[in-house]
């Protein structure tokens, strides 16, 4: 059946339950594995990475299949889209799957078909000059970094994503591209505490931030909203009905008690509060998802703010790299980078990643409680000299 | 296990579907690619252009270059469409903002979700996305497709859309970004109608599942991730639809506790796969990785030189639970205390297997921060079977709904609503009996929070009897 040319395809507006399918799902998955995966699911019995980016799985049938991953940047175009189905039809009989982390995997049975689709997705640029597929992405390295719209599509962001991400992937290909690692690093990216993206497992976390309370658009916020519910909406009660000067309906806000969250805007359209100065970047450390060695375990906030310098975030690729670099020479073999800067203790991390440590580090919400030392048991760095010559403890 | 859908689909053939002749897709050269800019200046994006990694905006402006190219009854919506968004990006750069509007109620005739409206708060200047809808396509399970169905796609998507698409959003969904309140009814009929394909979830409703790649590609699968993704995604069309719940809901399939798809920082209902039995050893392959003759981790750290692969170091002491010894040569775990980590199956995947009695464990109510922080899962049922037609999962999944539902406020995630209730009542609700799995520690304070009916005699008592025995 062939799509339709009409305006209005095969929808009638003054009928629109004129033959109309709901709820069919998704396409089955079945078809769509190519056969040495419809001969082998469930089957598999070890697997190999050959290369950074080059997988092979066995089977208990003797069965081979390799697997090349390419780096995405999650936005595409159609046009990009039918130059993946080109390969996919060249070597892989019309076959590609996508990852969790937006990698573009083509799956091929033989060294032959592997060594021919390595050397084609290596040759195939942008005319600017950058990769259209770029090959990497497993083991010990940095994957494709997960992201959220920012600027490009969202409604909330703090920050943009698409951008940041090219910033940072640019800087990182050599991780992507290599496995040089202690262990993987999960690189992830949201733009607003909404964490569309879920970002906050990830080895680094780049969180887009708003730092002013909202602005109050007295004019129209009992037309477009629900005043209840933008006041319900806050988790630290800060909103409270109020009058404008007419007797109009609206609210008002106790400013120091806002986090800056923006659940008020995202109920109510008449609370904005993006702001070129007031929003920015945070960076999180240390979580992971994976049960494996360690539980799994939040990200935590090692940069409170930095300035959303568009187009290429220096401060953000900056402050990511003195991360990595530092967790790259001092890790163990298969330590993740929570697990390293638990081991020699957030303290030590702060000195060898040269972070500054500031007060906004410190938890002051809920739980807090929770992070705080309450043990002698701690390492001496500069950090703990400054406190002890403030102190007088010292000179 | 060969497995056949339930109901057969129709194959979709590209060279039926399609809109577009090969010339049309191949309507530049790389010359006028080379010179070609947009209507707007875009000063930032162009430095975006630059750099190893996949440009964004090169992609986008070879789209934009295209739709100039093509005849005008080729597209139904502006040929400007790309160029308009990239040069609405550009203003966002240069003030720091974003210009898409907040809200916009849209979707498709009888469903709540899978459409999200877009306006853009500079509609004069960039006219061709004053209204740039999203659709989310719910993807097949661990995201393999052919190009035929993504050529269909494609040409939908060029025809009726902007032409920008994300593979994939976080949940899992195809997305497709961009299109105008007219035609979303005509790209609904074209997707069930040609390509036999729904759109996914948004708003309160259940969101799309999404799964690992399980047993399509992983010897580590100890369930089959993509079929229970497919069937409860099927079985609960209904709740993917039609909103009635206080927020979204989430359902991720994790094979094994390695957690390819994050279900345990991400879902509402996690599923994990996991054994009940022994770790199969192979002693020979054991042998084989500590002479050397198998690369160890399955050659994810090759790029640099750990060194000879010392199990000692590298598995034993590294078991969280120290489980593991070499007892003449042979390895040995006991496996009474193993709490499945996967550390050393990952080292040594072809000495070590899960076991073969395999199953699921299920832990509920993770979330992203908003509204009350970020919430890991919490495990709540250690061990259960996931196998065709998954009843015993489908009758706790409506037990779990059924008290959400009831209890839940507006936009109150499942988690917070355990946060609020505490674990206990939650168990209580689902009928589940406590066990000391569902907590890391027995709790530290001691405000326990007895019932009347805790107590013999009950709460009720007389004061003047009281007083009979101590003075006032």
């Amino acid at each position: 059946m062939a799509l339709s040319l009409d305006r209005l395809g095969l929808y009638d507006p003054k009928d629109p339950l004129k033959d109309r399918l709901t709820d069919l799902g998704p396409r089955h998955f079945w078809q769509y594995f190519p056969p040495v995966i419809q001969n082998n699911y469930g089957k598999w019995a070890y697997h190999e990475v050959l290369e950074p980016g080059i997988l092979v799985h066995v089977s208990e049938t003797g069965d081979k299949v390799y697997t090349v991953r390419c780096g995405a940047a999650r936005f595409m175009t159609v046009q990009h889209v039918r130059e993946i189905c080109d390969i996919a039809d060249k070597y892989c009989e019309g076959s590609v799957r996508f990852t969790t982390r937006n990698n573009i995997e083509f799956l091929v049975d033989s060294i032959e078909k592997l060594e021919a689709l390595k050397k084609d997705l290596e040759s195939r640029k942008f005319v600017s000059g950058s990769y259209k597929f770029p090959i990497g992405g497993t083991g010990a390295g940095v994957t494709n970094i997960v992201h959220t719209q920012g600027y490009v599509h969202c409604h909330t962001p703090a920050t943009d994503a698409s951008s940041m991400v090219k910033a940072v992937s640019d800087e990182l290909f050599e991780y992507f591209q290599g496995m040089t690692l202690p262990a993987k690093v999960r690189v992830s990216m949201a733009c607003c505490l909404n964490m569309c993206g879920a970002v906050h497992c990830s080895d680094i976390a780049l969180l887009g931030y708003h730092r002013k309370p909202p602005i109050i658009d007295h004019e129209v916020i009992d037309k477009v909203c629900e005043i209840p519910l933008a006041i319900a909406a806050c988790p630290l009660g800060a909103i409270s009905p109020d009058k404008t000067p007419e007797g109009g309906k609206t609210v008002k806000i106790k400013q120091e008690r806002c986090m800056f969250c923006g659940n008020c805007y995202t109920m109510c359209q008449a609370l904005p509060l993006s702001d070129k100065e007031g929003d920015g970047v945070t960076i999180l450390a240390g979580g992971k998802i994976s049960n494996r060695i360690s539980k799994p375990k939040f990200s935590k906030v090692v940069v409170p703010w930095l300035p959303n310098t568009f187009p290429r975030f220096p401060e953000v690729v900056e402050n990511v790299k003195k991360i990595l670099e530092a967790y790259a020479v001092d890790a163990n073999k298969y330590e993740r980078l929570g697990d390293w800067a638990e081991r020699i203790g957030w303290e030590k991390f702060f000195e060898k990643t040269g972070l500054e440590f500031t007060e906004h580090l410190i938890d002051d919400y809920r739980l807090a409680y929770d992070t705080w030392r309450t043990s002698t048991q701690f390492k001496f760095t500069d950090a703990a000299w400054n406190v002890s010559k403030a102190a007088g403890g010292i000179e | 296990m060969p497995f056949e859908p339930k109901e057969p689909q129709k194959e979709i053939k590209y060279q039926e579907t399609r809109i577009y002749t090969d010339a049309e897709l191949n309507n530049y050269t790389e010359e006028e690619l080379k010179n070609f800019k947009i209507k707007h200046e875009i000063p930032d994006l162009e430095e975006l252009e630059k750099g190893p990694w996949p440009s964004f905006v090169a992609d986008a402006k070879q789209e934009a270059l295209r739709r100039r190219k093509l005849a005008d009854d080729k597209m139904l919506i502006d040929r400007d469409v790309v160029e308009d968004m990239l040069g609405q990006l550009q203003v966002s750069f240069d003030e720091g903002e974003t210009h898409w509007k907040h809200g916009g109620i849209v979707g498709v005739f009888g469903y709540g979700g899978g459409v999200i409206g877009r306006y853009s708060d500079l509609p004069e200047k960039y006219p061709s996305i004053a209204h740039f809808h999203t659709i989310r396509v719910n993807q097949p399970a661990s995201k393999f497709y052919n190009s035929d169905f993504l050529r269909t796609v494609c040409d939908m998507w060029e025809y009726r859309g902007s032409g920008l698409m994300n593979l994939h959003g976080s949940t899992g969904d195809m997305v497709l970004l961009g299109t105008t309140t007219e035609q979303l009814e005509p790209i609904f009929f074209e997707l069930t109608h040609v390509m036999g394909q729904d759109i996914g979830g948004s708003g309160s409703n259940l969101r799309t599942p999404s799964c690992c790649i399980g047993k399509a590609r992983c010897e580590f699968a100890c369930y089959d991730t993509q079929d229970l993704c497919y069937e409860l995604t099927q079985y609960y069309q209904d709740e993917l639809h039609r909103p009635a719940f206080p927020y979204k809901f989430k359902f991720k399939f994790d094979g094994c506790p390695n957690g390819c798809v994050a279900s345990i920082a991400r879902s509402d209902m996690s599923f994990i796969g996991t054994w009940r039995d022994d770790i199969r050893i192979d002693q020979d392959a054991v042998k084989a990785y500590i002479a050397g003759d198998v690369i160890p981790n399955g050659g994810a750290h090759r790029g640099r030189d750990w060194g000879k692969f010392d199990i000692q170091k590298e598995v034993i002491d590294l078991c969280p639970t120290k489980c593991m010894s070499m007892v003449d040569g042979e390895l040995v775990i006991d496996n009474k205390e193993c709490t499945r980590c996967m550390h050393c199956i990952n080292v040594m995947p072809k000495a070590l297997k899960p076991g073969k009695d395999t199953g699921i464990s299920i832990l509920f109510g993770a979330k992203a921060p908003i509204l009350e922080g970020a919430q890991m899962a919490t495990l709540v049922v250690p061990f259960m079977k996931a196998e065709p037609p998954y009843d015993n999962i489908k009758e706790l999944i409506e037990k779990v709904w059924e008290f959400w539902m009831e209890e839940g406020k507006n936009r109150e995630r499942l988690g917070e609503v355990m946060q609020r209730f505490g674990l206990p009542k939650f168990l209580e609700a689902i009928g589940l009996p406590p066990a000391p799995q569902m907590v890391k520690t027995p709790r530290e304070n001691p405000y326990i929070l007895w019932k009347e009916e805790d107590v013999p005699g009950g709460w009720t008592r007389d004061i003047k009897e009281y007083r009979a025995r101590h003075k006032r």
